[in-house]
């Protein structure tokens, strides 16, 4: 990465506003995500704007409501929304629909598998779909808050209150359960499928080591954790929730347990989006008065990106290359940037 | 929940006891033209006769805030379902939120004071209560549900009123105002109110904790109006009903109100640290608390509200030439503590 050459003397930070493409998506925006080349922009309601090399925008209708969950695997974007309904975006820009709630509850939470699977919920019913087999569903005691596919096996887990359940779709053994008294909400394993991490709906994240499930509670968070992302190899979890990024360390056998976090960038804003990059100790930061910095985890260096001044910033994506990044903000002010 | 409040969706929360019309009420403000689209959150779907894609189930799910506090319960389903809601802002004006007819309202309340999400998008109004006239009688006395709602409510609609007579239906209000007096009351047939009546309320706004009379003597056909002091309608150790003013007058055994007045100043830096030590200690006695403060050296009227261990308050503005600095504050609860927080109230005068 050239551009990532911050000159110690300068005294204001390097920018690289005038490289950023704007895009205007004209919709409120939660999720961006790279379809091949295209950056696909999920809107609050009904729509995905593709967004090409060129600039050039085209929406595509996927919902016939609120969307309220987003996955993608980098060959398709998976969405639940309030319609009930389970809806796949391909590269092509081709809506397929995937299931159909029968009492047309909404759709929370979805998820992604490596070789396809795909895992959603509805209430206290989780759902999983993967290759011909049937479908299969697993209810946990309260309404389902995330869910997660280990990186190995098929294996999911679903956050709820009190805890998360781990299930194995495709074996006859009990579902494991790890507790934690509170709700829990987001979920993710670790790369190395050593650890699981859930966002409570108290601002603390807690973590379990899945060898001897051991706790691991990171807390001191002034606002809840809605965006997590781990750094390139797995050796930190990135967070939002705070005025800097919170990044805990997973690299050791302990993870973070008795560990400082690192944190950096701060402003005088709270963190809304935290995107790695998929190669580089980068990662893109997106805050809560629409600024958004690239950051370098060796020492802290910053790159402005966008400036302050807008709506907070809810999505942030890099291509698979790492060679693209995109980001909105919430009033749909949308933009691209190539390294 | 501070400025930029008229921008917040409003929210209603609908309770009430097994029967008593809730169901009836919602389906009037649905089917009325009056304009507006609401957003419903409802535990039984089907029972609304009404297509509206914006009726959501909802499971009633409640869990403990910071590890077990039995006075942190909030509604988790709400907190999700409020922000999935979010994603149509524009699409509706407000959202109603109908509680099970054995629902606590408190863990809905306090979902509205802990969740930062939700206070930043969407604001409390009021809590409507319906009561059945001919029943809630005999449920205050074997359903501790149905005395929680009425003692929680900030607006009374008590329905069925047809179906009893005179005699009964003073009765039951005197039941019902012996628990809380404060509560706008509504005598109704099939739930036939005025919808500006149990919408757009208010009655959590700070800016309008500004009637915090009793009304007991202000609501009924045939009322005279005495000048008397309603101050102490706690404190009646008879639990036969006595005449007074047209109304009778009961002693609920476990919930009360509790008011108190001065025109003294008080000490903020008593008061506060008295006010919270009390609701940390007594909160879970404590359903509903309201005051309107004249601290010494402040010009500035300070009002509060509270919600079991939950409190909230402000400068509200300043005290008008001519108008009377005094404080008054109200408690609803169970058990209420009285002499400890007479004796509280007391030591928390600027000496």
């Amino acid at each position: 990465m050239k551009q990532f050459d911050p000159d110690d003397n300068s005294a204001s930070i390097i920018s690289v506003t005038d490289k950023v493409r704007t895009v205007a998506i004209g919709m409120p925006v939660i999720a961006v995500h790279f379809l091949g080349d295209q950056a696909a922009f999920v809107g609050a309601e009904e729509h995905v704007a593709l967004v090409n090399g060129a600039g050039e925008i085209s929406k595509v209708t996927v919902h016939g409501g609120g969307i309220l969950c987003v996955a993608s695997d980098g060959a398709r974007i998976v969405m639940g929304g309030d319609d009930g309904k389970l809806v796949a975006l391909d590269k092509k820009g081709e809506a397929a629909l995937l299931a159909t709630d029968p009492k047309r509850r909404w759709i929370d939470n979805v998820a992604l598998h490596p070789d396809g699977a795909v895992a959603w919920s509805a209430g206290k019913t989780a759902v999983v779909h993967s290759g011909k087999a049937e479908e299969k569903s697993f209810e946990v005691p309260s309404t389902v808050g995330g869910l997660a596919f280990a990186p190995k096996g098929l294996r999911l887990a679903i956050a709820h209150y009190n805890g998360v359940t781990l299930w194995f779709p495709n074996m006859a053994a009990n579902a494991e359960i790890l507790e934690w008294a509170g709700s829990h909400l987001g979920v993710v394993f670790s790369p190395d499928n050593k650890f699981l991490v859930t966002a409570m709906h108290e601002p603390a994240l807690h973590g379990w080591r899945l060898a001897d499930h051991r706790h691991m509670r990171m807390t001191g968070y002034p606002g809840r954790v809605r965006s997590m992302s781990w750094s390139a190899g797995g050796k930190a979890l990135a967070t939002s929730g705070a005025d800097s990024v919170i990044m805990w360390p997973f690299a050791s056998k302990d993870g973070p347990m008795g560990k400082e976090p690192a944190m950096f960038a701060p402003l005088q804003a709270r963190v809304s989006m935290v995107a790695c990059h998929p190669k580089q100790d980068i990662l893109a930061v997106g805050y809560s008065d629409g600024t958004i910095l690239m950051v370098r985890m060796s020492d802290g260096a910053e790159i402005l990106v966008r400036r302050n001044g807008t709506a907070p910033v809810t999505a942030l994506a890099w291509n698979a290359k790492g060679t693209l990044l995109a980001f909105a903000a919430e009033d749909g002010d949308a933009g691209l940037l190539e390294l | 929940m501070p400025e930029l409040t008229s921008q917040k969706i409003p929210v209603t929360v609908l309770t009430g006891y097994l029967g008593a019309g809730k169901t009836t009420l919602l389906n009037r403000i649905l089917s009325e033209n009056h304009g507006k689209k609401y957003a419903v959150i409802v535990n039984e779907f089907g029972e609304i006769g009404i297509d509206n894609d914006l009726i959501i189930g909802a499971d009633e799910e409640v869990f403990e805030m910071n590890n077990g506090c039995v006075c942190c319960t909030v509604r988790g389903d709400l907190v999700r379902i409020l922000e999935g809601l979010m994603k149509r802002k524009g699409k509706f004006d407000a959202i109603i939120v109908e509680t099970t007819g054995l629902a606590d309202p408190a863990p809905v309340a306090q979902t509205f004071f802990v969740d930062e999400d939700v206070q930043k998008n969407a604001r409390l109004d009021a809590v409507v209560t319906v009561a059945d006239a001919k029943w809630l009688s005999d449920r205050l006395k074997d359903a501790p549900e149905a005395k929680n709602q009425i003692a929680f409510a900030d607006v009374i609609v008590l329905n069925k009123t047809d179906l009893v007579s005179k005699p009964e239906l003073a009765e039951v209000e005197a039941r019902i105002r012996a628990i809380n007096p404060y509560a706008k009351l509504h005598r109704t047939e099939r739930c036939q109110v005025a919808l500006s009546d149990v919408l757009e309320r208010g009655a959590f706004d700070l800016d309008r904790i500004l009637e915090i009379e009793p009304e007991f003597l202000e609501v009924g056909d045939d009322h005279d109006h005495h000048d008397h002091d309603h101050g102490h309608h706690h404190g009646h150790d008879h639990d036969h009903g006595h005449s007074h003013g047209g109304l009778k007058h009961y002693h609920d055994e476990d919930m009360q109100s509790l008011s108190l007045r001065t025109s003294k100043p008080l000490d903020a830096t008593k008061f506060m640290p008295w006010l919270q030590s009390l609701v940390a200690a007594e909160g879970a006695k404590i359903l509903r608390s309201k005051g309107i403060l004249s601290f010494s050296d402040d010009d500035d009227r300070y009002v509060f509200q509270g919600v079991h261990m939950m409190l909230e308050g402000d400068h509200q503005r300043k005290w008008k030439d001519g108008e009377q600095r005094e404080s008054r504050l109200v408690f609803i609860g169970r058990e209420l503590p009285e002499q400890l927080i007479r004796d509280g109230f007391e030591s928390c005068l600027t000496t």
